[in-house]
């Protein structure tokens, strides 16, 4: 058989030819325009074929061509700042070619193949390399070094050795048995990228959310769960991770969602400033928008597109976060194709093997020894969005089997309009564990006690709060009344933050740290107050605490923090004496 | 180009049919049907092979048997578009119902209509003034929004529509909306009343209508929004309008989905509805929206009545999940006799954040929206509380946020249908009915707006 066949079948995404050699995941052109398409399965002679771009208007008969490559991502300078659709297809190449409406049919290079970056060798002609192994550094952007490493296949004996301006097709070292290198390389998404072996995580991905860092932390080459129904706070959750993690690369897939919040995050990145290096945020992130109205079967590909850019980078030795929105999405458009096979389903109509590319997907994140050696992670946080909010669900399900921290977002809260609407009752995070010596190495060696407390007192609040809905309040005793009073002061003050406060929006670990002190210092200067006579109510209501809660709103917090703790303290102890 | 006719069909279901030996035909291709009494019946490809061809049939499946001419159209279904469309009544299937001549078109466009690069897209931030206080104050509409209504049968949300409808603007300008309805499975009765308001206002002139009602065949209820939404994007993208796209009801095109799924012998979603309706309700949400270099624009106002009054059901759901926010309609304040029965605490608007403050409504709109919010959100759950423990029980900063939920819904809410309240209307009222409260509990307000606006400070 030829690498060429016909059109039998079509149906929505899903095609079917005949005639043609093929094996999976071969990457075919469908019909008169050349579609890009992907085989899915191999029937007898009959391949099917899921398509990327949309399918009306094709007839059975046209041509199809087998290309015999497998969907595979371009690497290499460029990347950064890019906005990609689901199959590497940069969005505003296709702005030139198409106008603004995405027709079909149309072939778009990943980056810019004629632009020039000045390659700087980092080994020299003799030297033995292998796989992984850094050849040359490109000044991507002004935050991030691009490093052109040896593909993951080849090694050997560096015979040539270039330095100086090349575009990415150019040659820039060749190997004794003839293996030419360019700064571009290929790697198919579905195959994850090696590395030598996996660490242990144990340094948090600090994200200035309190919430998270705080109470439920997420390591470096972790993964986490967010599900929520909708207008929980997914998307704003992941945009503040986008922005403010510490992580030195981010890569955000809007997977299935909306296009204005694309939109949302061109306008604002280039103008935000990374506070973590103080450069701007754009130039370390990569983007990917397959929106909920473009192929399916492209945003079914998209996760992988993404994944596979961030663990090159991770194998740069970079620490690079991942958010996809949203992962239920993608488990959709793999229903949709898995109905158009006409294949057995699972659960809910899902395919049954749901459950294991989802483990397939979230098992890409981590910590890794790279192949020179180096260190390097891909934290993944995903969104999931549950029908009706109801997390058992099979793509829930699926995803909290995997991931290690679970941040549920809850719609109560939301309409409360308390944010993040994180439930912090039945959230977690398993990493506590391996991250407290890094707390304690960084922050304050009381850090991991601290958290302790403050996760207890919410604890002891949600109990009372039982009561008081049988009795009131005012029928507790006095220091549970002030345990709630303490419990409250941890919701508004701590726990709340809103994402698109100014100064709030972010809050650095050490300040995080204090305000937690900040409360606790509260709790025992109202309790000694107290023991001493002094009144709840004047306790609560001494006008320095207040000042001391609004001060997150300002500038520079951290630097009055303590100060303004003492004079609450001082004030608190006043009121023994008014009495 | 019309083809060859065809009487090949094997199987007729439900709203599709089966015919095999047949000509290459493209998938998406629109077909007719000659019944052997003579009736022409229209439809549309859904799967396409060598041997097997499947038709969706727009009008229903009755009286259709195997001797039934089929003839393939050579092309995906278009819709001729101009702005002749303006003034015009149409029917689901784009075929004039006003009794007038043919659309003559500048061009056909595919109604499936093409993804907006969202590299493409521009963020939506100009705010209209609907005029109706709960809306503007708590869930800003913006130009370029897809906002839906998510009401139930029997509560006033086509009132509302079309108050919105009348009223909608722009602040501070006369520039004047398109308006695109869409009907799909309404009864004549509420048509009729779509109708004749839009008459009576003179807006029919300004609008285009797409009507499929409930004796209307189902299944072209698929196409009736995409008919819409293509004459919209022409509107408003080709000729500069702003449209407003107002459909109705959005549960009746669920319906017909389930229906085509089922027929396929599709394993079915949640409730019986299709796995992929997420997706394609997206087809439709997205599009709307401001796009870069172009002037119009498309502002979305879906209406779908929730079965049960239950908002986790798959149709209010999966719109949620698509939608820039949503106005729920409550049947308990219906009840009591409030029009509109907005329920602000379930609502949102998303792009709220970028449409209001300083330059485009008041410096004081967040803050008091905030407030506004917050103290009768309070004020509603003491009423729980005061079922349980008496008024007594309450404190007084409880009994002043009880007291205010009431006039929150008495006097804030409350609006005649014909009552176009401007934004500083609607915040002035705000000021009086909050200065019920102490302002010490107004902890919401920033101080310097209530040394500006506070009747107390005011007067
Ligand atoms: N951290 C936050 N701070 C302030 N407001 C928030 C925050 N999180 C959510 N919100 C509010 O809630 C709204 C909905 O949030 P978001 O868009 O993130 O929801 P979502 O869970 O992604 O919903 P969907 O599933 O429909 O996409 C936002 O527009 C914003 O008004
Ligand atoms: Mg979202």
């Amino acid at each position: 058989m030829s690498n060429e066949g016909v059109i039998y079948r079509i149906s929505g995404p899903v095609v079917t030819a005949t005639g043609m050699s093929a094996a999976m995941y071969d990457v075919v052109r469908v019909g008169h325009e050349g579609l890009m398409g992907e085989v899915i399965e191999l029937h007898g002679e009959k391949a099917v074929i899921q398509v990327y771009e949309d399918t009306s208007g094709i007839r059975p008969g046209e041509p199809v061509l087998n290309t015999q490559e497998t969907l595979s991502v371009s690497l290499g300078p460029g990347l950064l700042t890019q906005i990609y659709d689901g199959i590497q297809r940069p969005l505003p190449t296709l702005e030139k070619e198409m106008g603004v409406f995405i027709t079909r049919g149309v072939d778009a290079d990943a980056f810019d193949l004629e632009k020039i970056w000045t390659f700087e060798p980092q080994v020299a002609v003799g030297d033995e390399v292998v796989g992984g192994q850094v050849i040359g550094h490109v000044q991507e952007t002004d935050t991030i070094i691009h490093k052109i490493m040896v593909p993951p296949t080849a090694s050997g004996t560096v015979k040539s050795i270039e330095s100086g301006d090349f575009n990415v097709t150019q040659t820039v070292c060749v190997l004794e048995d003839g293996t030419e290198m360019q700064m571009m390389q290929k790697w198919p998404v579905r195959t994850p990228r090696p590395f030598q072996q996996k660490y242990a995580p144990d340094t948090p991905l600090v994200t200035g959310m309190r919430i998270l860092d705080f109470l439920f932390p997420l390591a470096k080459g972790g993964a986490a769960g967010i599900p929520g129904p909708f207008g929980s706070g997914k998307t704003v959750t992941q945009q503040s991770l986008a922005k403010y993690s510490d992580a030195q690369l981010v890569v955000y897939i809007g997977c299935g969602e909306r296009g204005n919040e694309m939109t949302e995050v061109l306008d604002e990145f280039p103008h935000l400033i990374d506070p973590n290096t103080g450069k701007p945020l754009m130039e370390r992130t990569v983007m990917i928008a397959n929106t909920s109205n473009m192929p399916v079967a492209a945003r079914e590909a998209s996760v992988y597109t993404g994944i596979t850019i961030a663990e090159y980078f991770r194998d740069m030795g970079y620490d690079v976060a991942l958010m996809a929105d949203s992962t239920s999405r993608w488990a959709e458009a793999m229903r949709e194709i898995s109905s158009r096979l006409e294949e057995m389903p699972g659960e809910e109509g899902y395919p049954a093997y749901l459950s294991s590319r989802i483990a397939e997907f979230y098992e890409r994140a981590g910590r890794v020894e790279t192949l020179n050696g180096d260190d390097g992670s891909v934290t993944v946080i995903g969104a999931v969005s549950p029908p009706g909010g109801d997390i058992s669900e099979p793509v829930s399900q699926g995803t909290l089997r995997i991931v290690k921290v679970f941040w549920g977002l809850d719609a109560g809260l939301a309409r409360q309009r308390h944010f993040p609407a994180i439930n912090w009752l039945n959230s977690y995070s398993l990493y506590p564990q391996s991250l407290d010596q890094w707390f304690r190495d960084n922050i304050s060696q009381d850090f991991p006690e601290v958290r302790t407390q403050i996760s207890g007192l919410l604890q002891i609040e949600s109990e009372l709060q039982e009561i008081v809905q049988l009795v009131g309040s005012d029928a507790l005793p006095t220091d549970q009344q002030l345990t709630l009073e303490v419990a409250r002061m941890i919701r508004e003050f701590f726990l709340q933050q809103n994402g698109f406060h100014d100064v709030d929006a972010y809050c650095d670990i050490h300040l995080q740290y204090r305000m937690a002190k900040a409360i606790l210092s509260f709790q025992d200067a109202a309790k000694s107050a107290m023991a001493s006579g002094a009144q709840l109510g004047d306790v609560v209501n001494v006008p320095s605490r207040s000042d001391l809660m609004r001060g997150r709103f300002e500038k520079g917090y951290i630097d009055i923090i303590d100060s303004m703790v003492d004079t609450m303290t001082a004030e608190i102890a006043a009121t023994v004496e008014d009495n | 180009m019309t083809g060859k006719e065809y009487r090949t069909i094997t199987d007729v279901k439900g709203p599709l049919v089966f015919l095999n030996k047949t000509e290459p035909v493209a998938f998406g291709e629109i077909v007719t049907l000659r019944l052997s009494n003579g009736t022409i019946k229209n439809g549309q490809v859904l799967d396409t092979s060598d041997d097997l061809v499947i038709v969706q049939v727009f009008e229903g499946t009755s009286k259709i048997d195997r001797e039934a001419g089929v003839t393939f159209m050579g092309d995906v279904f278009k819709l001729p578009v101009s702005t002749d469309l303006v003034g015009r009544i149409l029917d689901g299937a784009g075929r004039p119902r006003d009794g007038g001549p043919e659309i003559v078109a500048d061009q056909k466009e595919d109604i499936i209509g093409a993804a907006i690069n969202p590299y493409s897209r521009q963020s939506p931030n100009d705010f209209i003034q609907t005029g109706v206080s709960a809306i503007d104050l708590c869930t800003s509409l913006v130009r370029g929004q897809k906002l839906p209504i998510f009401s139930a049968s029997g509560l006033p949300h086509n009132d509302i529509a079309l108050q919105i409808a009348r009223q909608a603007k722009l602040k501070d300008s006369d520039e004047e909306f398109i308006v695109v309805f869409c009907a799909m499975g309404i009864t004549a009765e509420e048509y009729n009343f779509f109708r004749s308001d839009l008459e009576r206002t003179g807006a029919l002139e300004n609008a285009v209508l797409f009507v499929n009602l409930a004796d209307d065949p189902a299944v072209e209820r698929i196409i009736t929004p995409r008919l819409a939404l293509t004459a919209a994007e022409y509107l408003a993208f080709e000729k500069d309008y702003h449209v407003l796209v107002i459909y109705t009801d959005m549960t009746n095109y669920c319906d017909a989905l389930r229906q085509i799924g089922a027929a396929r012998e599709e394993v079915p979603g949640r409730r019986g509805y299709p796995g992929y309706m997420y997706t394609d309700l997206a087809m439709l949400y997205e599009r709307a929206g401001l796009v870069k270099g172009k002037k119009g624009s498309i502002t979305q106002f879906p209406i779908l009545t929730m079965p049960g009054d239950d908002i986790t059901h798959p149709i209010p759901d999966l719109s949620g999940y698509i939608t820039e926010g949503q106005i729920v309609i409550s049947r308990e304040l219906h009840q009591q006799g409030i029009y509109p029965p907005i329920n602000v605490l379930p609502s949102l608007s998303r792009l709220m954040g970028s449409c209001i403050g300083e330059k485009t409504t008041r410096e004081d709109h967040k803050s008091v929206s905030d407030q506004m919010y917050a103290a009768y959100a309070q004020g509603r759950e003491l009423r729980g509380l005061v079922a349980i423990v008496g008024e007594d029980a309450l404190n007084e900063r409880d009994k002043q946020l009880l007291d205010f939920s009431g006039v929150f819904e008495d006097k804030f809410l409350r609006q005649t249908r014909d009552e176009d309240r401007s934004i500083e209307e609607t915040l002035d009222l705000c000021w009086t009915l909050m200065s019920s409260i102490d302002t010490k509990y107004l902890v919401r307000l920033d101080q310097k707006w209530i040394d500006k606006y506070h009747p107390d400070n005011k007067a």
